[in-house]
């Protein structure tokens, strides 16, 4: 049988308690594939992979037009999460975005939160996500991240924990929807068995969020997905997602400011847009607000903005919570805003710009992962224990040298999945990217993007370090009452 | 609709009927040679000439022979009119507007895309004979999936208005590879070859059999007349300038015979023209004359669309 051979090893493994002996909720799965002969799974694996790269699935390397697109690595066999383990997730991330989302609204009003000393006044404002033009911004109810992709990580003994807030444009929920229709075709029977949470929900509590913005009552609002471009790495996500919810998908040289709203060309001439998704950094939205050089954006579409007439998810000056000295902060903002205790942990932070945890860091290097404050997609971070000599000297350097713009963790050791690679099953370590939409209300779409490190060994999953993805499932606990970490 | 994206799709449709039609015009020209009698010399230089690309081909190969000349029109990546070339900037003005097309359109084409890139790595001129029919089908079953899976809204008329005309355009040239053919032997003129020759160029266009039902005998005039004037057979001039014209009017909302937009009367006027025209007014003006004037007309048809529609002057 395929899983014969499987060692999980030293690691918590989301499919295997030990060798030979499935978690309850993968057992039918297990089953399943061991059923099955290697070559029929590897053909299934690579009809799978054929049938993404046919539809376009695909991420840009590159910008040219000479066929540079990959498909995201996909791997069949799926990460299965039980469903009371869900509920707690769930309601653990409605809190956070909860909680983030009173910071981010407080921080450009009233700054509640700054004068009652919860978090000093220049960690906020030296965040670089920290946008002065949005001071006094109101957005319709209040709402600033609409759209979050919240990354979740498991330790070695099982504990889940926040990894990071991705507070501006997530990405990678295209692949949640495309990878969970492939996988109907590969294992049917087993979704039939299983009574795995159904994802497709997510293209219309999207559309339902972003009309939930329309400024005034309109009886045809137009809403609008603005991207950067087809030469965008995650261009196919950006086209994907506006024809699921039938929005336009414009770039910034299809829209023009005039009489006071924002616009685009059309072939009968300039026709009103009434909210923006917006898949563009803020930095470069507005060229007379932001980065002049900017040839992305739409010149005086902050002023309009700010008038009410156009609503942009998410809102722009989100990135303030983004960065990951705020993120060190979030247990006091729920406690703050909410008088709630957290329910899923931050990761522990050392903050860098302080002496103390700065002389802990540089002392124990070689243990820590260092990630810049403002960078994402695994650049700029050094994770201690695979790092050479000179690359720990260097981030120690770097820094002395800009101690606001560093942070050390504990270097975590993920949880892991079966993984077919070549010839067998391999551990892998895996992530959670689920996805959460603020409308009316806090909807988490049930699952998420497993992110995998298909090098050996690595603990990188970004798809631009060589990361791939696995459909998640959550599935209905066979103990229901089988406890969680509290 | 977007300008660009109206734009986008009036050009994935133009490249697609593109491809189709250097296929068949390629084509033509194998199976008029097949038929050939040997010693006769084997006739290439046309279909550069046609393309009106000769100066780049004289600059990239330089001797027009059997295997340059193929080479250029099919798998050449550097040549834009190439039915590679004409595949990728298909499948890029697609991937720019996958959310305005249906999945199936995005599926063909990018279907469509992979097996001639495939065929072009690949590289054997060999197996051309099986290639073009395999462009032709793959064409069709865009024409086909788009007009069956995509609402006939003002975007799926931009498309059809592009592969009309690109067609229309195409069918032109087709027609006058044969008269570069005949050139050097006037006096085969309704000989058996000859005879061979019209009919290898009513395939070419799909149009022997229907042609059949409508005139029986195959005439120089007959063929001429079916392929510019005939109403009724889909790849014939006119019958192009009448359903683009009919787009034309639903998108710019003007009714028939009348007109608000410079397009509008380029295109009018054109389609009225050769309503009134005769093919024994063609003869006398002479056919290569006559086709060389139409591409110059429709040329300005699709400056004028540009203008009226796709320009994004700023404001």
């Amino acid at each position: 049988m395929l899983f014969d051979a499987y060692d999980p090893g030293d690691f918590f493994d989301e499919l295997f308690l030990g060798p030979g002996q499935p978690r309850p909720e993968a057992e039918l799965l297990i089953k399943r594939v061991n059923a099955m002969s290697l070559a029929e799974l590897q053909q299934r694996q690579r009809a799978v992979q054929n049938t993404l790269f046919k539809l376009g699935v695909t991420f840009n390397v590159y910008s040219d037009n000479q066929g540079t697109e990959r498909i995201f690595p996909f791997d069949v066999i799926p990460r299965v999460v039980p469903g009371h383990e869900w509920e707690w997730l769930e309601k653990g991330l409605k809190q956070r975005i909860h909680a983030l989302n009173c910071f981010i609204h407080d921080v450009y009003n009233d700054q509640k939160i700054i004068r009652d000393g919860v978090i000093p006044r220049h960690v906020v404002e030296s965040a670089p996500g920290f946008l002065k033009p949005c001071m006094g911004l109101n957005p319709p109810n209040n709402i600033w991240c609409h759209i979050t992709g919240t990354d979740l990580v498991r330790d070695k003994d099982g504990r889940w924990y926040v990894l990071e807030d991705n507070m501006r444009c997530p990405s990678g929920v295209s692949y949640v929807l495309e990878n969970r229709r492939v996988m109907k075709n590969t294992f049917p029977h087993l979704f039939s068995a299983m009574e795995i949470a159904a994802v497709d929900d997510y293209a219309s509590q999207l559309l339902e969020t972003l009309l939930n913005l329309v400024p005034e009552p309109l009886i045809d609002p137009r809403v609008a997905v603005l991207t950067p471009g087809m030469y965008n790495s995650a261009y196919f996500e950006h086209s994907f997602l506006a024809q699921q919810i039938g929005a336009e998908l414009v770039e910034g040289r299809d829209l023009v400011v005039s009489d006071g709203y924002l616009k685009m060309r059309t072939t009968k001439g300039l026709e009103r847009v009434d909210v923006v998704y917006r898949r563009i950094d803020d930095d470069f939205i507005d060229p007379q607000a932001f980065r002049p050089d900017s040839l992305l954006g739409v010149p005086g579409l902050m002023e309009v903005y700010r008038e009410g007439r156009v609503a942009i998810a998410n809102a722009l000056g989100t990135g303030v919570a983004d960065d990951k000295l705020t993120y060190a902060y979030v247990p006091e903002m729920v406690r703050y805003y909410l008088d709630e205790d957290q329910i899923i942990p931050n990761v522990p932070t050392y903050l860098c710009e302080d002496p103390t945890q700065q002389a802990h860091v540089l002392d124990n290097i070689d243990q820590l992962v260092v990630k810049a404050t403002n960078a994402s997609g695994g650049y700029g971070m050094l994770v201690g224990p695979h790092a050479s000599d000179e690359e720990r000297q260097d981030f120690c350097d770097r820094i002395r040298a800009n101690p606001r713009g560093y942070i050390a963790q504990p270097t975590l050791c993920l949880s892991r999945v079966p993984t077919l690679i070549d010839d067998g099953f391999e551990g892998c370590h895996v992530d959670l990217r689920p996805y959460i939409l603020y409308g009316q209300d806090i909807y988490v779409n049930p699952g998420g993007l497993t992110r995998v490190a298909l090098k050996r060994g690595s603990l990188v999953v970004n798809s631009s370090q060589g990361g791939g993805s696995k459909d998640t499932w959550v599935v209905k606990s066979i103990n229901p009452d089988a406890m969680v970490q509290s | 609709m977007l300008s660009r994206v109206a734009d986008s799709i009036y050009w994935l449709n133009r490249y697609v009927e593109r491809a189709e039609n250097v296929a068949r015009f390629v084509d033509v020209n194998l199976n008029l040679l097949l038929d050939a009698p040997p010693g006769m010399e084997q006739q290439w230089k046309p279909l550069v000439i046609t393309t009106g690309d000769q100066d780049m081909f004289k600059q990239r190969y330089g001797e027009a022979t059997a295997e340059n000349i193929l080479r250029f029109l099919t798998f050449d990546r550097e040549y834009p009119n190439s039915i590679i070339s004409c595949l990728r900037s298909a499948r890029e003005n697609a991937r720019s507007v996958r959310e305005v097309i249906s999945s199936e359109m995005w599926e063909q084409v990018n279907t469509f895309y992979l097996t001639v890139n495939e065929a072009a790595n690949v590289g054997l001129l060999s197996e051309l004979h099986n290639f073009f029919p395999e462009v032709k089908m793959a064409s069709h079953l865009f024409a086909g999936v788009m007009d069956a899976t995509m609402s006939h809204n003002e975007g799926w008329h931009f498309g059809r208005l592009g592969r009309l005309l690109e067609r229309a355009d195409k069918t032109a040239r087709i027609l006058d590879v044969k008269y570069y053919i005949l050139l050097p032997s006037v006096t085969d003129v309704g000989s058996p070859l000859d005879d061979l020759q019209w009919i290898a160029l009513l395939k070419s266009a799909s149009a022997y059999e229907m042609y059949r039902k409508r005139q029986y005998r195959i005439t120089p005039k007959g063929v001429t007349e079916f392929l510019t004037l005939n109403r009724e057979f889909p790849r014939s001039i006119q019958f192009c300038l009448l359903e683009a014209e009919q787009s034309l009017h639903q998108i710019s909302g003007t009714p028939a015979g009348t007109w608000r937009t410079d397009s509008d009367r380029a295109l009018g006027r054109l389609r009225s023209e050769l309503d009134f025209l005769t093919i024994d007014e063609i003869t006398q003006q002479g056919l290569h004359e006559f086709l060389d004037r139409l591409q110059v007309r429709l040329n300005e048809v699709s400056e004028k669309i540009f203008a009226d529609f796709f320009a994004l002057e700023s404001v």
